[in-house]
Formats: C-alpha cells, structure tokens, sequence
C-alpha cells in the first residue's frame, strides 16, 4: 500500500491484526483453558473431589455403560461411549435420540436437529453419577474456542476460520516485517511509551512464533475441509463427493451410516471385542466405544484405540458385527503419508499427546498469545494516538474510531478475565438444583463480559482499565478460597493427597490473579507518570512544554 | 475523485481481491492438486485431495500477501489473474481427462 514491500506488510499487518484482534483475543484465552479443560471439568464438579478413584477394568466399565444405555437409549441409531482414563475418571455416554416416527416421512430440510443426550456414569457401577452439579465446564470454553456462542455453530466457525486465516496473514506478514526477528527477541525497553509497547508485542511475539505459526495453520487444518472442500469435490465427483472422500481418506471413522434391519438381535458382548482390540494394538488401551443400531442384526461396533504419547489425532480403529462379536476389520493401522501429517497437524493443535508438562508449556504459550494479541491492539492505539497528540493538547477529542478502538480494548482484554472469573464463581455459588444449570453458568459469563465491554465503551480511561484488571486478578485469587469453602478439596488438602488437578486449577488461579494484580500496577505507574506529565504541562503552560509525548489520562 | 477517496477505493478492491480473489486462487490450487498429483506422481486420491487442502492455505496467505505488496489495486488484480488462469486451465483439462471416470 505504501512504498516498498516492507512498509505495505506493515500497513497489512497492523489492519488486519485490528480488524480480528477481539475474537482472536478471545479464541486464544479460550483455546488456552482447553489444553486444561478436562481439569477444569473436574474442578468444576466438586462433588467429584472426595470421591476416591479406583481404576475399573475397561470391559466393567463398558457393560455398564451398555447396561445404562439399554436401560435409557433403546432404540436410538447410536452410542457413543467414552472410557474413563486417568484425566477423566467417569465413563461418559452420548446417544443420538430415536427418531419421532413420524419425522419418517417429512422432507430432509424439516427434519428437527437430532438431539444427543448425555450422561456421566460411575465406571464401577455403571449408574449416573448423581453427586456432581451440571455444568459445562471446560467443555464450554472448548467450543467458545471455535463455536463461539449465541449463533449458529456453521458461521461461528467461518468466522473464527477467517479471524485465523487473518492471523496467519498478521503472522507471515509481521515476519516480514521484521527486520531484525532475532535481535528483537532480546529487546526491551521498558518505560518507552510506545517503544515498550511495540518491544512487548515483538517479545511476546516472537518468543512464542513458532508456536503461534503452529497453532493458527493446525487451527485451519482442524476445519479444513469445511472451509476449502473444493478438494473433495472434484476429486470425487464421479462418486459421490465428500462423502466418499471421507469413507476412503478415514476408514473406519464411522461416518458412512449403518441402516437398521429391523430385526432385534441382542448385541453381543463387548468384553471379547475390547481384549481383541486391546491385543491387536499391543496393549493400549480403548477410548471410544461406538454403536450403531444397538440391538438390530445389523449392530455394528466400533472401537477406537485410547489417546496416547502418538502425535496423531487419528487413532486406529476396529469394527465389529454387533449381533455376532465377529471382527469385520482393523482400520488405520497402516497410516498413509498425507492423512497421517494431517493427522499429526491436527494432534498438536488440540496438544493432547503431551503428558502435563508439555501441556503446560503449550499453556504458557498461549498466554503468550493472548499477550501478543492484546499488546498488538494496544499498540494500535497508542500509535493512532500520537496522530490525535496536538488536537489533545488544545483541548480537542480524539476520533470516533480510536474512542471505539480503545473503548473495546478495555472490554475484550480486560473484561475477559474477569468475565472467565466470573464463570467459576458462578459454577460454586449458583444453586445446584436450579434447572438448566449449565446454560446460567454460561449466562453468567456473557453478562459479565457484557457489562465490562459495556462500561469499557462509556469510560475507556486508564482507570476504567485498573477497575477490571484489578477485578479480574481479585476474582482469580480468590478462586481457591472459594473452593475451599465450597468443596471439600481446599488447596491445603489437595497439596498433600490430591486430587492433583484440583490443586493445579487453585495455583494457576493463583497465578493468573497475580499476573493481572501486576498489570494493575504497570497501569498505575503510567497513571502516575501522565498525571504528572500534565502537571508538568500546566506549570510550564508553555507551549514548548512536552512536546509530542502528551498522552492525556484516557487511554493505554 | 480526491486522493483521498481512490486510496480507499484502493483498499477496498485490494480487500476484496484478497479475500474472495485469494481464496479462489486458493480454491483453484487445491482442486488442481487433488487431481494431478495422482495422475503425475501415482499418488493415492484421498491423499491428494489432503495434500492439496493442506497446501491450499499455504496458497491463500502468500495470494493475500501478493495483492497488499503490488504497487496498485490494477496489478494486484491482474496477478491474481495471471495465477488462476493457468490452474483454471490445468482444472478444466484435467476435469476432462479423468472426466468422471478417474
């Protein structure tokens, strides 16, 4: 846009890091807490706490789960049974509801949304479990990550594809940028004003790019076929399009439908089928117990091997004749180049291969994410700033644009927090029998964030953003006396004999309280040093004084 | 038309040219690869259609980069242009070769 490559990459990297940089905050805080969201569940449900855990044989755990299921998903076209595994101590069920008989003969298009129902059962006993409270738990802040909220889950994803597709433009276009990416990485200035913005962005930037180029391509392969299908398309015109791409490109994923006979054949025992599975993958464990038509002569069963230490999302599966027990086939034992890479994309995006150490450190790196979005938006505002700098000092306004710029920076940065805060008070305090508990956790959480982007609109001043940093750290320490108030796992207990979960959820509360606490105190000095500034100015009131540097008591 | 309004102009066709112009190039390349890279290298389908949607994004940044570095809207059009054609033609034969029956 301006002369020379490198100045219109920096035009390119500074419009489209504003035009997404609010969702992108939002989709990297949300994704960050999902490498942790079993553990976030968990913390949710204490309940669960004091339970102590016994490891259950996975075939006890799958009968009762068939047990439970016949008991309340007869006749439903599928089950689906997730084993318990060390971070996740129930044994959950999903099953697609049976249909209306008379959705039989409406058109496709009228066709009510099929509905799962869903339940956590003990492994031992195969009951639903009754202790724990509803809730969404890190579930919630998985699908926000790309399903947002409140809209159809099909635009959400469009719209956080193209926020992502954006980012990985800012990315490329921002090394480019870049003059010096290595000597940056050891640059800060701090207490530069603008200079110390730009440094942090650049840090936070650049410490972690790999990590941001990584997670924001393997964020667009985990949809790609959604958003670039024309692949699919062309190739498999000839028979029948996407869906038999899918049937060759994953055997054994399930997606081909398995139709009722109609004639009731009571499925076979999934014992045998799990220890030949088990045995054919050299021991690893199960994961996921797929049914279609539980009940018909047509059953089928099929197993999905447990996540392990393999990069790959794609796990190999096995299938069986669900009336007679017998193997139908072994699928993806031998990956292929292309699908297994996609695969392996895929798996370190959703980082579940690690063991908590490696999650920890893609923790750490998401946060550095969200610092690097946040300090890019602030940075805009800062520079657009100096434009308004004379204006200012003669008593004028700054733009409508910048005033909207900085009024949803308060908001999307600082309200997030507070707002994510906010829902784990709510999962403790918000009664546990009151009805669709899960959804008010949620609406909690959006009326929060409402309000502080609300306020953050009204009064976009340095400090509107102490008021919500400091909430925001306020609500996040205090997060482990609340749970030692109302669960029966306070940190001092969890420390000593776990769970370890819960005692990891209170310390990174801890932390993260802290880490917002210290930004309330980097916004006070600044506070601080323009009122003083202006102090200056006035004593001086000459109009030699300051020049430039005048950053009025509004803004970043 | 004041220089202020052709530069906007200038962005808008740009923005434009790079996201729906960028994602057909994109679109273009993806559907090319799926289907020459079985018929050049004997690759397995499925794995081309994989390759290719992989590689596709790939193709969307660097289109999106291209249309902002050109010195004018014009020649990032024309660029853009100058990419589809070839893969146009390389699809509309290929689609004819392996015509449904591949």
């Amino acid at each position: 846009m301006k002369e020379g490559f490198r100045q219109s990459m920096a035009w390119l990297h500074t419009w489209s890091g504003l035009l997404v940089g609010w969702v992108l905050f939002m989709v990297f805080a949300a994704g960050t807490a999902s490498y942790f969201k079993d553990e976030i569940t968990f913390w949710m449900k204490p309940e669960l706490h004091a339970v102590a855990q016994h490891a259950v044989p996975p075939a006890q755990a799958a009968e009762g789960a068939v047990a439970y299921l016949q008991r309340h998903g007869a006749g439903s076209p599928r089950w689906f049974i997730n084993l318990p595994t060390e971070r996740q101590p129930s044994t959950d069920v999903l099953y697609l509801a049976a249909p209306p008989p008379a959705a039989a003969g409406a058109a496709p298009a009228e066709r009510p949304r099929r509905r799962f129902d869903r339940a956590s059962l003990d492994p031992a006993s195969g009951e639903a479990m009754s202790a724990p409270r509803a809730t969404r738990g890190g579930e919630f802040f998985y699908r926000l990550h790309f399903d947002l909220h409140y809209m159809p889950a099909l635009w959400a994803r469009w719209i956080v594809g193209f926020c992502a597709m954006f980012m990985l433009v800012a990315i490329f276009s921002g090394i480019v940028t870049h003059k010096r990416i290595f000597k940056d990485f050891f640059t800060f200035r701090p207490k530069k004003g603008q200079r110390s913005w730009l440094d942090a962005h650049n840090v936070t930037a650049v410490l972690a790019l790999p990590y941001h180029l990584m997670i924001t391509y393997t964020g667009l392969v985990t949809l790609m076929f959604m958003y670039m299908p024309w692949g699919p398309q062309v190739a498999y015109k000839d028979r029948g399009g996407e869906q038999a791409f899918f049937a060759e490109a994953f055997p054994g994923s399930g997606r081909d439908q398995v139709k009722a006979s109609g004639n009731k054949v009571p499925l076979a025992p999934l014992a045998p089928m799990l220890a030949q599975a088990s045995a054919h993958w050299n021991g690893a464990a199960v994961g996921r117990i797929t049914v279609h038509q539980p009940g018909d002569a047509n059953a089928v069963v099929a197993i999905t091997r447990a996540e392990g230490p393999q990069l790959s999302y794609d796990q190999p599966s096995m299938q069986f004749n669900g009336a007679t027990g017998a193997l139908i086939g072994a699928f993806g034992d031998v990956p292929r180049p292309a699908a297994e890479t996609r695969g392996v994309l895929y798996g370190l995006h959703i980082g579940r291969f690690g063991d908590p150490l490696v999650r920890a450190l893609f923790f750490l790196s998401g946060l550095a994410g969200c610092l690097m979005v946040a300090t890019g938006l602030l940075l805009w505002a800062v520079k657009e700033r100096q434009k308004f700098a004379k204006t200012l000092k003669q008593g004028g306004r700054i733009g409508f644009g910048l005033r909207l710029v900085d009024g949803l920076n308060v908001g999307a940065v600082a309200g997030l927090p507070v707002a994510m805060a906010a829902f784990f008070w709510a999962n403790r305090l918000v009664p546990v029998d009151v009805a669709e508990r899960g959804a008010v956790e949620i609406r909690w959480f959006f009326i929060v964030w409402g309000a502080t982007a609300v306020l953050g609109l009204l009064r976009p001043t340095l400090r509107m953003w102490q008021a919500q940093l400091a909430l925001g750290a306020l609500l996040f320490v205090l997060l482990p006396v609340l749970n030692a108030f109302t669960g029966p796992a306070p940190l001092s207990v969890s420390l000593r004999s776990g769970p370890s979960a819960v005692a990891g959820f209170d310390l990174v509360a801890i932390a993260l309280g802290l880490g917002l606490a210290s930004a309330v105190w980097i916004v006070e000095r600044k506070r601080r040093k323009s009122l003083a500034r202006q102090a200056g100015a006035v004593a001086k009131a000459g109009p030699a004084a300051q020049p430039a540097l005048v950053t009025s008591e509004q803004g970043s | 038309m004041t220089a202020g309004v052709r530069y906007r102009l200038g962005v808008a066709s740009r923005a434009v040219a790079a996201i729906a112009g960028g994602y057909g190039v994109a679109a273009l390349s993806a559907a090319v690869l799926a289907l020459c890279l079985p018929a050049a290298f004997g690759m397995a389908r499925s794995e081309a259609v994989t390759t290719g949607t992989l590689a596709s994004f790939i193709v969307f940044a660097l289109a999106v980069m291209w249309v902002f570095a050109a010195r004018s809207a014009v020649r990032a059009w024309s660029g853009l242009a100058v990419a589809a054609a070839p893969l146009a033609v390389l699809l509309f034969v290929l689609l004819r070769i392996t015509g449904g029956a591949a």
